[in-house]
């Protein structure tokens, strides 16, 4: 019943986008007063101002970079403009993105002070801004479609129906040969033992034990007396959910029963082929979310029971709810309605085809309930504390 | 026929409530999904929709089990029909 095609942006790499913004990315928080006042200038321009970039090292430093210059690589955007306090980490940035082949220019801030860098960052803006205007979609297979998955606020109808909703899913975009993923790697706990089966050999499996072990120490290691305070959230327990394993087996439903895991990714790490991966990484929505845009999806599928209402500025979120008092209370947040599950009014297969249907309009470009109600949760995840 | 909890799968401990306003002492209709069957329980609290009743009777220390898998242990006796939550279940994991 759904097309296989869509009509997306082919960028210059070949990736395809299902969006066209035109990004003011700034390095670090210093610079997101001139890159605010520069998407001010050049209206249309997206600002995607953040708290991070300074004195940070190591692995955090290296996750800090992988993440912008993903977001900034990502298809849905088509061109950048990168603001940083000095001119090497800036430069560092922008020859990441560049190496997509899209257009991406940086400023720096010292020696110029914030008029000059905003003066000249807004005139390259405006010619990005005119010149990303005039590209055209062009029909696209329907495989060269990433989709990535994280729930949220979810209570137990989450696992009973929009969560298996989405592992349907999941399903007739693996036959179609797209390219998916999930993470949330606390959030597995309980079912982890499901994921180990679902990995297509023992390399893959390896690598996911060792972020699942990764994580459990790291919990383990911070943890007071337990995780529960937290995991669940007191959300999911007004919700109906209990317990860490009884969420977790709720979670995993949305990666479907047809998709082996190909592969696990690191934080912002971008997959190499396509089919399902894992990737390492928080349960706290934007902080996941954020992760996925950067590694390179462009539409996400968001499963919420209590009513998460969280978006991302570059990744189309598109939100389906079962619990019918959230639908009833928050209908403004939410794109399909999968609730019919509960009382038999809607098969799986039925609501798994309604969500299909709504990701290939929302690559077609129609606007999701998180983007119109201007939600762009943008959080960088951290790893530790900055020098 | 309107369904007012649903179960995973044959030999689960708990259902959940799927509709709103449930009140102790209501006679309520439960689809097992997994096996495509309706069945007939009683509950003994009002539950909350989203929250879960024990369709057995469960002792400190039994396994809970939803999907089939474990999802916890009990911490206070749960009879048959009243609310199963975070006040009689603890996670084993953390």
């Amino acid at each position: 019943m759904t097309a296989d095609t869509f009509f997306g942006y082919r960028r210059e790499n070949g990736r395809v986008g299902v969006r066209n913004h035109v990004v003011i990315l700034p390095l670090d928080d210093l610079s997101n007063a001139a890159s605010e006042a520069v998407a001010n200038n050049v209206k249309g321009t997206l600002a995607l101002p953040h708290p991070y970039g300074r004195l940070q090292f190591g692995e955090d430093l290296e996750l800090h970079f992988r993440t912008l210059i993903g977001v900034g690589s990502n298809p849905n955007v088509a061109a950048v403009v990168v603001i940083g306090i000095e001119p090497q980490w800036t430069n560092r940035i922008v020859e990441g993105i560049a190496k997509t082949g899209k257009p991406v220019a940086g400023f720096s801030i010292e020696q110029n002070g914030d008029h000059n860098t905003i003066c000249n960052a807004s005139r390259k803006a405006k010619e990005f801004m005119h010149w990303a205007t005039e590209l055209q979609r062009v029909e696209c297979p329907v495989s060269d479609l990433w989709v990535s998955t994280k729930c949220g606020e979810s209570d137990t109808t989450s696992g009973i129906a929009s969560n298996p909703t989405v592992g349907n899913t999941f399903d007739k975009l693996y036959a179609k040969g797209c390219t998916l993923l999930f993470g949330e790697t606390t959030e597995l706990t309980g079912g982890e033992h499901l994921v180990l089966e679902r990995c297509v050999n023992d390399d893959v499996r390896a690598k996911f034990q060792f972020f699942f072990d990764r994580y459990a120490k790291l919990v383990d290691d911070h943890k007071t007396s337990d995780l529960s305070d937290s995991q669940p959230t007191k959300g999911n327990i007004e919700g109906g959910l209990t317990t860490i394993e009884e969420k977790a087996l709720g979670n995993i439903q949305k990666i479907g029963r047809k998709a082996p895991v190909v592969g696990c990714l690191d934080k912002a790490e971008a997959p190499t082929g396509p089919g399902l991966w894992f990737m390492d990484s928080s349960s706290a929505a934007a902080e996941m979310v954020t992760l996925c845009a950067a590694a390179g999806y462009v539409v996400h599928l968001f499963p919420t029971g209590q009513g998460n209402v969280i978006g991302n500025p570059i990744l189309p979120v598109v939100k389906l709810c079962a619990n019918p008092r959230t639908v009833r209370t928050m209908s403004e947040h939410i794109d399909v309605d999968v609730s019919g599950i509960l009382r038999k009014e809607l098969t799986m297969d039925g609501a798994g085809d309604k969500l299909l249907d709504m990701a290939i309009r929302t690559a077609n470009g129609r606007n999701t309930a998180a983007e119109v109600l201007g939600h762009r949760e943008f959080v960088l995840t951290r790893l530790y504390e900055s020098a | 026929m309107s369904i007012q909890f649903l179960v995973h799968e044959d030999g689960d401990s708990v259902g959940v409530v799927v509709v709103e306003g449930v009140k102790a002492g209501q006679e309520l209709t439960g689809w097992v999904m997994a096996e495509d069957k309706t069945i007939g329980f009683k509950v003994r609290n009002d539950i909350p929709i989203g929250h879960k009743l024990a369709l057995k009777d469960l002792s400190v220390g039994d396994t809970v089990i939803k999907y089939g898998t474990d999802i916890g242990k009990v911490v206070a006796p749960i009879k048959k029909g009243e609310h199963l939550h975070v006040h009689n279940v603890k996670t084993k994991r953390w």
